[in-house]
């Protein structure tokens, strides 16, 4: 459980999709800019074969008055509301007047925030219950395997995606595993129930490129022919990339001229080379600040960005190099010392990347953690106040929700509570930095996914129907 | 000399106080001495001399208790050589006692205890008999120094993690936890003819059928891994044949049985924020530990992640926010896991004579806004240090400062 990563590429953009009033949602990071959603097909040569389905769920306009709400762009607003109608947050504010077609949430004691982002999951390729037969997340079957995608694994029938809902989850990157240096490509989805993974693929989303660093690669492929060393490691990942090099040359020439047949189909390159081309984004797992440092570097060499390194655990050490190259650092809360690699973990690793001007993010790679990210940014932020780092409750939200949102791509859509922006809202009991909190509404896309109260809207999958438990 | 003896007396003073034995008590004061508890209450004298703790506005609990872990006897989990908590080949180890594998040295101790853990069990890995758990404090040189009961239970495994001990059927693993615990109390009743060879042949050592001695006479509990509502039921129905004195591990389907558990007299150890589902405990979920509590069960609360036993409080925190009570969880941290393992004359409350395991928190410990403000273990005030705060230190500015 306590280890993985991620892969990318842009989704076209289906119809019905959400695209929102892009805005750089108030970031105090000067490294990072808004992410343009992907508004044609970057996956290559494929066209649309693989298309997002996803469609908005009908609903009538909703109003939660009374509330307290952080809107993760900078305010918390006693006493506040909000409106949202049509997939869409219309108001937000302490005077907002509801239609006579909306359904009134009584908010008073409770707190609202946006969706949950986790941009670290393995629900869906690693399902529940957990045997053989559900284990889809590595194809460890060679060191580099750019061409496979996370969503031809992907069980939506997963019992741990009502469980994450539950917790506010709105959408996930599902990643690969870590075995591989270069594991394939992530599948970015709104968490709804759904009988196929396509009607949650989130319309608009980049596709993530997993690549892993550091042990995993190593300890799987030692002694299979290599990689096992971490320069194997390094070696492994440019010689994949020099490859999709010369692909990209030889398919933008073709693009270019039409002479002749048009070069052969490669899946592995033509995923790098959307790498290359800026469309896929690099999600990286990658443990040790030397090795974040190594593939900078690498990230240098061929002309990409490296979006976010993934279980971070040794950001706070190169925090600066980080800032200076505008990649995120999607960390956890407290894990540390499971591994060699995550001997130095420390509870103020958020806090001080915060602090350093790069974006902070609590990611879980994990089917408990994923319930409880505001918790585990509540422990990180409180961790960092302790050591007199002043992190804000507004940035501690943030590393939930708008600070993933970026790390997708997706943050002129979602991440934030302001007018425009998808309607993927959650009401929490109380303060969602308090360990006594639950989410008790969870609105995805305005569309109520779950009502702790209500037991019409407490999603099940198919797999727990008849097994005499708790979700009967 | 004499500024030594002094040293030993300390007054946390003006603090809300949890005795946990008793109800909260506003700006009291906890006397310690000499590593004991002295008194405890609001009208406390501090003795002239005494080193003085203001705690006004502050929490006072005991040190909280982690009945599950590797503490001591794993550095990385991952890394084969820092791992002591097993022994290979038979799945029978009544015999092997983790306790000398304990590294007082190891790093995960400073880490955890500097955020209110104050005493852990250790206990061994393996399949159908575990071994020997043992528990410690989280200060001392030396092992003996560690040490508050060894054994403190025997550990058994009826999980689906069993299964190969049995031949691949739960059917089986029940059999063989038979024959062993048969075997053990012919070999108690028959140990010259053991030596002599005039006895068939046993199904595990001498020294295991010995080490299972105690066990059979209900003086050393037996700790019964069991997840699944039929494996729960198999190990209570063992222990009563048997008359073993039974304690309940992970018991993830416990809520649908709370009345047999709870007539059965059998305490339970639960991980609360333990709610995915397997094979093992398809009805698996975070309301677990507060409706055994509600049906009468005993029940103390684990993290089993030993690196972070310092989440106990996050996991006693969801227990309240999944419907415990908050009195219900402090007790279920403290006194009752205290209870389980037999100590409660010694650990688990604030009460005169008491080993001094106390710590001073500036809220709710449940809280993620609570942080530790002293933790004395055995009357000893801690330094609030570990690798973590030097990592903390050496790179809160950058470049570092090596």
């Amino acid at each position: 459980m306590r280890r993985s990563i991620a892969p990318v590429l842009a989704v076209l953009v289906a119809a019905g999709c959400a695209s929102g009033t892009a805005r750089t949602s108030g970031s105090p990071s000067p490294a990072t800019t808004a992410a343009k959603p992907a508004t044609q097909d970057t996956s290559g040569r494929i066209g649309s074969q693989y298309p997002s389905t996803y469609t908005r769920h009908p609903n009538p306009p909703v109003l939660i008055r009374n509330a307290t709400i952080m809107t993760a762009a900078g305010q918390e607003i006693q006493g506040g509301s909000i409106l949202f109608k049509d997939g869409r947050i219309v108001a937000v504010g302490t005077n907002v007047q509801a239609p006579s077609d909306a359904t009134v949430v009584d908010g008073t004691g409770k707190w609202v925030t946006p969706g949950v982002i986790d941009v670290h999951s393995h629900l869906g390729v690693y399902a529940a219950p957990g045997t053989f037969a559900e284990s889809d997340g590595n194809e460890a079957t060679r060191p580099v395997t750019a061409e496979v995608w996370a969503e031809h694994s992907f069980w939506p029938q997963d019992p741990q995606i009502p469980l994450a809902i539950e917790g506010g989850v709105t959408t996930i990157q599902a990643l690969p595993g870590s075995a591989n240096l270069i594991g394939g490509r992530s599948a970015v989805l709104k968490l709804i129930p759904a009988r196929t993974v396509q009607e949650m693929k989130f319309p608009g989303a980049h596709y993530g490129l997993k690549m892993a660093c550091g042990e995993n690669p190593k300890r799987v492929y030692g002694q299979r022919g290599g990689p096992s060393t971490r320069m194997g490691n390094m070696a492994g990942y440019r010689e994949a990339f020099i490859a999709a090099q010369g692909y990209r040359q030889k398919w933008d020439k073709w693009d270019k001229d039409h002479q002749g047949d048009p070069p052969e189909r490669n899946l592995r390159n033509e995923t790098l080379a959307e790498v290359l081309r800026g469309n896929i984004y690099v999600q990286n797992h990658c443990y040790r600040a030397d090795e974040m440092a190594q593939m900078l570097d690498l990230a240098r060499e061929f002309g990409f960005k490296i979006r976010a390194f993934h279980h971070a655990v040794e950001a706070y050490k190169i925090a600066d190099l980080l800032a200076r190259d505008g990649t995120a650092a999607a960390m956890w809360s407290d894990w540390w010392g499971f591994k060699e690699e995550a001997m130095d973990g420390i509870h103020e690793n958020a806090a001080l990347v915060e602090q350093a001007g790069a974006k902070a993010d609590i990611h879980s790679d994990d089917p408990g953690g994923i319930q409880r990210l505001n918790q585990e940014a509540a422990k990180a932020m409180y961790a960092g106040r302790r050591a007199g780092i002043p992190i804000t409750r507004d940035q501690a939200v943030r590393w939930f929700t708008a600070n993933p949102a970026w790390i997708l791509g997706l943050d002129s859509i979602v991440g934030t509570l302001e007018p425009g922006k998808m309607a993927d809202v959650v009401l929490w009991s109380g303060d969602p930095l308090s360990v006594y909190a639950r989410a008790v509404q969870v609105y995805n896309d305005g569309w109520l996914v779950y009502d702790r109260n209500d037991p019409t809207h407490q999603p099940k999958t198919d797999f727990t129907l008849g097994q005499g438990g708790p979700r009967q | 000399m004499i500024a030594f003896l002094l040293a030993q007396t300390i007054a946390i003073t003006g603090g809300t106080v949890y005795p946990v034995s008793g109800p909260k008590i506003e700006n009291a004061t906890v006397l310690i001495r000499d590593g004991r508890i002295a008194a405890v209450g609001t009208s406390v004298a501090v003795p002239a001399g005494a080193t003085r703790i203001d705690a006004s506005g502050k929490w006072v609990t005991p040190g909280f208790l982690d009945g599950a872990g590797q503490m001591g006897l794993r550095e990385i989990s991952a890394v084969n050589n820092t791992n002591e908590s097993s022994v290979s080949g038979d799945p029978v180890a009544a015999s092997f006692n983790v306790l000398e594998g304990i590294n007082p040295a190891s790093t995960l101790i400073a880490v955890n205890r500097i955020e209110g853990i104050t005493t852990t069990l250790a206990v061994p890995n393996g399949s159908l008999i575990l071994g020997q758990a043992v528990l410690i404090d989280l200060d001392g040189r030396t092992i003996e120094a560690m040490r508050v009961k060894s054994p403190a239970a025997m550990v058994a495994d009826l999980s689906e993690g069993s299964k190969d001990a049995g031949g691949g059927s739960r059917a089986g693993v029940a059999q063989r936890l038979r024959q062993v615990l048969n075997d053990a109390r012919e070999y108690g009743t028959r140990r010259a003819d053991f030596r002599r060879n005039q006895i068939q042949n046993l199904s595990a050592s001498a020294a295991d059928l010995e080490a299972l001695q105690p066990v059979l006479r209900g003086e050393l509990p037996l700790l019964v891994i069991a997840n699944r509502r039929s494996d729960i039921e198999t190990a209570l129905r063992i222990a009563k044949e048997y008359k073993l004195k039974l304690i309940l591990a992970g018991v993830a389907e416990g809520w649908m049985i709370p009345d047999e558990i709870a007539a059965a007299g059998v305490p339970v150890l639960v991980e609360p924020l333990d709610n995915i589902p397997s094979y093992d405990a398809l009805g698996i979920r975070y309301e677990n530990a507060p409706l055994l509590a509600k049906g009468g069960v005993k029940i103390a609360l684990m993290e089993t992640a030993t690196e972070n036993t310092r989440d106990l409080r996050q996991e006693a925190g969801n227990a309240v926010a999944s419907g415990m009570t908050w009195d219900q969880a402090l007790r279920a941290v403290t006194l009752t896991p205290a209870e389980i393992f037999g100590v409660a004359d010694r650990y688990g409350s604030l009460e005169a004579g008491k080993i001094a395991n106390v710590v001073v928190w500036t809220g709710d410990p449940f809280e993620f806004s609570t942080g530790v403000d002293h933790v004395f273990i055995r009357g000893r005030d801690i330094p609030l240090r570990s690798r973590q705060t030097e990592l903390l230190e050496r790179y809160r500015t950058l470049p570092p400062k090596y």
